[in-house]
């Protein structure tokens, strides 16, 4: 019985060692340090401010973050008037004129981030295929961060006798290696005006960082919550139990 | 007899005049404070409270959700986000709700390893056992179709392909998933009755509950013994002596699920679900959540659709007549020689079912998940009614307060062994 | 009972009040615990972020021309902005208080050198009817406001009532001047 019983122990152990990462045909991303994370972990909001410049500026133009608002930029730290002013510059849908045909106007703070197609169909007749949006590309990749990251950097020209497809780019960690974004960053992009390095790492990074808060926006309230909560339970563990030793102290058990 | 007041024991006049027209507080008096209990429950004991509370907190999380959520197509994915960023606390409350359902499944499998090993399911708790196995069946449904609500790419191909399934029973199998779907495909229609379902099924779930707990009080507990109470001696009433030690319990368990909530909100997810429903894209691995793991294992092991349809849903239903199934009179594991060492390899299996399921059916992965499924099922239809026949149990204690005043409750000395299996 | 042990706590009686200290720390730590947990479950029902956005509005005030008025949506009621002419405003202004059903002076209604502009919730006092008046071939009953089609009720150019059978005046939300041709409604 227990030889039998230590056979499918070892069965298991050994299943379970040789689950690799899902990467299929694409290496593991290496892992990158990030300032959000442990359960300390914050947004450092300058990158994240300098990685939304990138957004803005590279990245908008043919990915969508539909389930962004401008007011939630008050979440990296800008203020209200930087936001109105954000707002203010692009167009967006602002419902019908009196025709009723649909217009568009100066956004406002309460506006959706500006789409740059009206709809995935819009977006795959213009680039052949649609961009996913980036609202929660973090949560919505094996890897999050570090996968984004190392698609990012990961241009490179592709090894020789490597069967390139029409319309795709060779990219190390994207699984199949042929993604159909053409490389969005080269280094000197966009010019931040606190003079910080515009290198395709440092923009990546920035932008990996503003993508993190753009898809978990409440994380640092939900760590600090999280703390406080865990705290209160571990004392309330040690009252119960010692609750229950008196309650039980009368009795053979 | 009409017109006659219930005599109550009450002495404050406002609970006294409630009480006499409708005994609710003599019932909980009578069955949750001193409800004789036996007093030799191990921390095991403490699930079936625990799966209670969860299913108090899913309710109120679940309403609070339902107050936001869309349930159309073109709308649901967005209203989640919706309720993750601009609803006050909605963060809070989804990450509740989402690790939720894993707790639930975490507790109520504990439950029901607790029963498999104590013998809770025997005469006479075989109706309280049934009762169970279809809180565990509502349970499923509702996970299943709550998961699909969100709309994401796992909750739109998980809703296909188990759906389909339904297309293997013969002649009527392609009408039954036309009617499921309420249409040609998972859509629309679909996504709006899960989600009148998934609001209306955990109610369903607090009767029976109600009915599970009716069933075990007119019975009264198991033991980890496994024999019954003989005399007061044997008991403590519950309350306070299982409320406070279930309160620690109960702490244990928001804090584990606390952790889960605020610091790995996603550790139990696929990535997957956090982008759109999209029907002309399959991801690449169609994986449900870990409770369903091992069932997804047992319907992968077989080529044949039907069969494998079939052992998955037999895999449950032979939970239902595992009390007939089992043939030992000794109720405890802690009696059975083989039988405690042998489940072990019952709980081994489903693990190793567990992880086959997380993977795609290549491989070891193919011939893993036939032997455990094998293995499963021998245990219930082999394994057990032979077990009963041809072990021999050790001698139980005369009684439970004699047992526990020998600090362990272990087999008497020569000469006071005990009848097994005594009648209730 | 022993005075003495009520009082020092000591022996059985101690014993008890020991344990019941326990269970009441206890016990008020459970409780402070679930009101914890329940105020953002509550505070989940309030406004979201998004209808807290929507709970302000701007208004661009150039396109109104003299005469005539607007009416805006703002927390789900009608706004009437109008651009009242020179002789609306005097008229507004000369009322004995005396006269009025609901008296209140037209400089409580405007804002500092604006009395051109008058900002009213466009929403009849007596049963909830939006009252006409805003584009200059609406009737405005005879005091040259707004006039409610419902039951007839009538309103001066200030938005006071003049004729039931409503018995206020039309309500005046918080507003303000971000400049002189943009209004911030809330």
């Amino acid at each position: 019985m227990r030889a039998v019983a230590s056979y499918f122990a070892a069965l298991l152990l050994g299943a379970i060692a040789a689950t690799p990462a899902m990467a299929q045909e694409a290496p593991v991303p290496p892992p990158q340090q990030w300032s959000w994370q442990g359960p300390f972990g914050t947004y450092d909001l300058a990158d994240a401010q300098r990685g939304f410049q990138v957004y803005k500026d590279v990245c908008s133009n043919c990915h969508s973050m539909n389930n962004l608002h401008y007011r939630d930029l008050a979440g990296i730290a800008l203020s209200e008037d930087q936001i109105k002013a954000i707002a203010a510059s692009v167009q967006v849908p602002q419902g019908l004129d009196d025709q009723g045909n649909p217009k568009d106007g100066p956004g406002t703070p309460a506006s959706m981030f500006r789409a740059p197609f009206a709809n995935p169909e819009a977006a795959k007749a213009a680039l052949k295929v649609a961009p996913p949006d980036l609202s929660n590309i973090i949560n919505a990749r094996e890897g999050g961060p570090d996968y984004v990251y190392a698609i990012l950097n990961g241009f490179t020209p592709a090894p020789p006798g490597f069967k390139l497809a029409e319309g795709s780019n060779y990219n190390e960690y994207f699984p199949g290696h042929q993604i159909a974004m053409p490389q969005p960053l080269h280094g000197g992009d966009v010019t931040f005006a606190d003079g910080a390095p515009n290198t395709i790492p440092a923009e990546a990074h920035d932008v990996v960082t503003f993508l993190a808060w753009a898809a978990d926006p409440h994380m640092v309230q939900r760590k600090q919550i999280g703390w406080r909560v865990v705290l209160f339970l571990v004392v309330m563990t040690g009252l119960t139990y010692a609750v229950k030793r008196q309650v039980w102290s009368d009795v053979e058990h | 007899m009409a017109g006659q007041l219930h005599d109550s024991d009450f002495k404050n006049p406002v609970i006294q005049w409630i009480d006499t027209r409708l005994p609710i507080f003599t019932m909980m008096q009578k069955e949750y404070a001193v409800f004789p209990t036996p007093k030799n429950f191990n921390y095991f004991w403490n699930f079936g409270a625990l799966a209670v509370v969860t299913l108090v907190i899913m309710i109120v999380t679940g309403i609070l959700l339902a107050m936001s959520y869309q349930p159309n197509t073109e709308l649901a994915f967005d209203s989640v986000q919706h309720i993750m960023r601009d609803v006050n606390y909605g963060w809070m409350i989804r990450y509740i709700h989402q690790n939720g359902a894993s707790m639930f499944f975490i507790v109520t499998y504990i439950h029901i390893f607790r029963g498999m090993y104590y013998g809770s399911y025997k005469k006479p708790r075989e109706l309280l056992w049934m009762l169970g196995v279809v809180i565990l069946l509502l349970m499923m449904a509702t996970a299943f179709m709550g998961y699909v609500l969100p709309w994401g790419q796992m909750s739109y191909w998980g809703a296909t392909v188990i759906t389909n399934l339904f297309s293997a029973f013969p002649i009527v199998g392609h009408g039954i998933v036309t009617w499921l779907w309420g249409g040609f495909s998972v859509a629309n229609p679909t996504l709006n009755r899960f989600f009148a379902l998934h609001y209306l099924l955990p109610f369903v779930l607090v009767g029976v509950v109600f009915l599970h707990v009716a069933a075990l009080h007119i019975v009264g507990s198991n033991n980890p013994l496994g024999i019954d109470v003989k005399s007061p001696q044997d008991t403590v009433p519950f309350h306070p002596y299982y409320t406070a030690k279930d309160s620690i319990g109960i702490c244990i368990f928001l804090l584990i699920w606390a952790i889960f909530v605020f610091f790995a909100p996603h550790a139990l997810s696929d990535p997957n679900n956090s982008i759109p429903a999209n029907p002309l894209q399959t991801p690449e691995d169609i994986v449900p959540e870990w409770y369903f793991l091992p069932f997804y294992a047992i319907l992968r092991s077989i080529p044949n659709k039907l069969a494998g349809v079939c052992l998955m849903f037999g895999s449950i239903l032979v939970l239902f007549v595992l009390p007939w199934l089992d043939t030992s009179p000794v109720r405890s594991a802690r009696f059975r020689p083989i039988y405690r060492r042998e489940i072990w390899l019952l709980v081994l299996a489903v693990f190793g079912l567990g992880i086959c399921g997380a993977h795609k059916p290549e491989g070891i992965w193919v011939p893993l998940s036939r032997l455990c499924a094998l293995y499963y099922y021998l245990h219930f239809l082999v394994i057990l009614p032979l077990l009963g026949k041809f072990e021999r149990p050790l001698p139980l204690p005369e009684s439970i307060s004699k047992a526990v005043l020998r600090r362990g409750g272990g087999p008497l000395p020569q000469g006071v062994a005990a009848k097994p299996m005594e009648k209730a | 009972m022993s005075d003495a042990v009520a009082v020092h706590g000591h022996g059985p009686a101690g014993e008890i009040a020991k344990r019941d200290f326990l269970k009441l720390v206890t016990g008020a730590a459970a409780a402070v615990g679930t009101a914890a947990v329940a105020w953002p479950l509550f505070d989940s029902m309030n406004p979201a972020q998004d209808v807290l956005a929507l709970s302000a509005v701007e208004i661009d005030l150039a396109p109104i021309a003299v005469g005539s008025g607007i009416t805006v949506m703002w927390q789900g009621k009608p706004v009437f902005i109008r651009h009242r002419t020179a002789q609306e405003i005097e008229a507004a202004q000369t009322v004995p208080l005396s006269q009025l059903i609901d008296p209140e002076a037209d400089s409580a209604r405007v804002k500092p050198n604006h009395a051109q502009w008058i900002v009213l919730i466009g929403i009849c006092t007596h049963l909830g009817c939006v009252p006409l008046g805003n584009k200059p071939t609406d009737p405005r009953g005879d005091w040259g406001g707004w006039f409610c089609p419902c039951h007839g009720s009538q309103y001066d150019t200030s938005g006071r009532v003049r004729h039931g059978p409503a018995p206020a005046n039309l309500a005046v939300p918080a507003y303000a001047f971000d400049t002189d041709t943009k209004l911030k409604i809330g």
